[in-house]
């Protein structure tokens, strides 16, 4: 049974929300999930996010969090049992929350603009996709995890794009594998975790999503 | 605590941000002041991802990223604390310092740079912000209470900086009348040590600034015809 006093409210295509539900699995926290549409937000959604009415919004003993990799750092705080989501060496840490930033300020644009685009902008998305991927494959390296041995905070807020690889790749016309092999290798590596798996909805529901949202948005 | 570098220049507001973290922990450092028209290879090389200051170097580890760097000094010195000790109040300071950093400083800068139609309504963007900054700071002396902390160091460029852009794009966003909070709170920040030490002159944001909106204008117009 799920524990009362944790609830997340959620949006199932979000990457954002899905970083949460990892974390959340990581520690082992049982929780509700209560699903958002965005053409009628729940009053709780606006009354636990006033600033940004966005999902991932983790409410914890009638408390809410805002903003997903707050929400994973608050998370490994509250519940500090392991696994650690970010490392105990300082300096390493201070990395970790670096990479964390830089996928926030990156990814999620860059994954939208590939599958939304279209016409003579489309070369020019895709480029910037694959070279803010080849970054973070050149950060990844030779490592099994971004922070390492141990699965960690970096991962948790880049994995969840990968659910999302199955339609930029469609849209865009392009092969992620080729590009960048070993952030793949790196993707499949961290599905084979019951807390990935479980948390990121198959490749092909969110395309179905995303051809959807392009029909009714007029973006084919 | 071993030897302590940073990258910076003096009118860059997130590179006060450090400095002030550095002296409210009694950390000494050596500034490595950076000519942004020219970076120099160690910039370039400490921070390859984005090429921007601030860097600290801690025993010639780059760290970039104000608010990263924020939480490595308070983490690695531990006198006076700047994130609360409770996860909940540290999530709440963390959400806070990213509104500031996304909504407050794009929302001012919005508002000086933008011209003609389009101006009325960055400022009302600019002001929605400030807004939510206000109710944040009502009561309270600092953000952190009666002591300056983690949050009073990300808005510091209210207190000066602001005011630069304010003259220059012609508005008035932090008023007394409209944010008496926050205005209280802005001249009380730059008035205590070891803030006020770090406040670069005034003619020095000027020059910094204009130089910024008059590139963005003319990209602008440059698009537009």
């Amino acid at each position: 049974m799920a524990e009362a006093n944790v609830v997340l409210l959620d949006f199932w295509p979000s990457s954002y929300g899905m970083r949460v539900k990892i974390a959340l699995a990581e520690k082992g926290i049982t929780y509700e999930c209560k699903q958002e549409d965005f053409q009628a937000k729940s009053s709780l959604l606006l009354e636990t996010n006033p600033v940004h009415k966005m999902i991932p919004v983790l409410i914890h003993n009638g408390k809410p969090i805002c903003e997903s990799l707050n929400i994973v750092q608050y998370i490994d705080e509250a519940w500090n049992h392991k696994p650690s989501l970010l490392p105990s060496d300082l300096y390493k840490r201070s990395q970790a929350r670096f990479w964390g930033d830089y996928i926030d300020k990156n990814v999620y644009n860059s994954v939208k603009r590939v599958w939304t685009g279209k016409g003579k902008e489309q070369e020019e998305h895709n480029k910037q996709f694959i070279e803010c991927l080849k970054t973070l494959e050149d950060e990844l390296a030779n490592k099994p995890y971004f922070g390492g041995e141990d699965f960690g905070y970096v991962d948790v807020a880049l994995v969840p794009f990968t659910s999302w690889f199955y339609t930029v790749e469609t849209f865009g016309k392009l092969s992620i594998e080729e590009e960048c092999p070993k952030l793949v290798a790196w993707a499949k590596r961290c599905m084979q975790k019951d807390s990935v798996a479980t948390s990121l909805p198959h490749p092909h529901k969110i395309y179905a999503f995303a051809l959807q949202y392009k029909q009714r948005h007029g973006l084919e | 605590m071993g030897e302590v570098k940073v990258i910076a220049t003096p009118q860059s507001f997130p590179c006060a941000r450090i400095e002030w973290a550095l002296r409210i922990k009694g950390v000494e450092y050596e500034y490595l002041k950076e000519d942004l028209a020219n970076k120099s290879p160690l910039l370039l090389q400490s921070n390859p991802a984005h090429k921007k200051v601030p860097v600290l170097l801690h025993h010639d580890n780059p760290i970039a990223e104000s608010l990263v760097i924020l939480e490595y000094i308070d983490e690695t010195w531990k006198e006076n604390p700047l994130l609360p000790l409770d996860p909940y109040e540290r999530a709440q300071a963390r959400f806070w310092a990213k509104f500031i950093d996304d909504k407050c400083v794009f929302g001012v800068w919005g508002a000086t740079v933008a011209q003609g139609e389009e101006k009325e309504k960055a400022i009302d963007a600019a002001l929605e912000s400030l807004a939510f900054i206000e109710k944040e700071i009502e009561g309270k002396k600092y953000f952190g209470g009666e002591k300056i902390g983690y949050l009073d160091i990300v808005v510091g460029w209210m207190s000066h900086w602001l005011n630069v852009l304010e003259e220059l794009g012609e508005i008035e966003l932090l008023t007394a009348e409209r944010f008496p909070s926050l205005h209280a709170w802005s001249h009380n920040f730059i008035q205590t040590p070891p803030i006020k030490d770090c406040i670069p002159p005034r003619e020095t944001v000027v020059e910094y600034f204009s130089f910024g909106i008059n590139y963005v204008r003319s990209l602008e117009a440059s698009t537009k015809s």
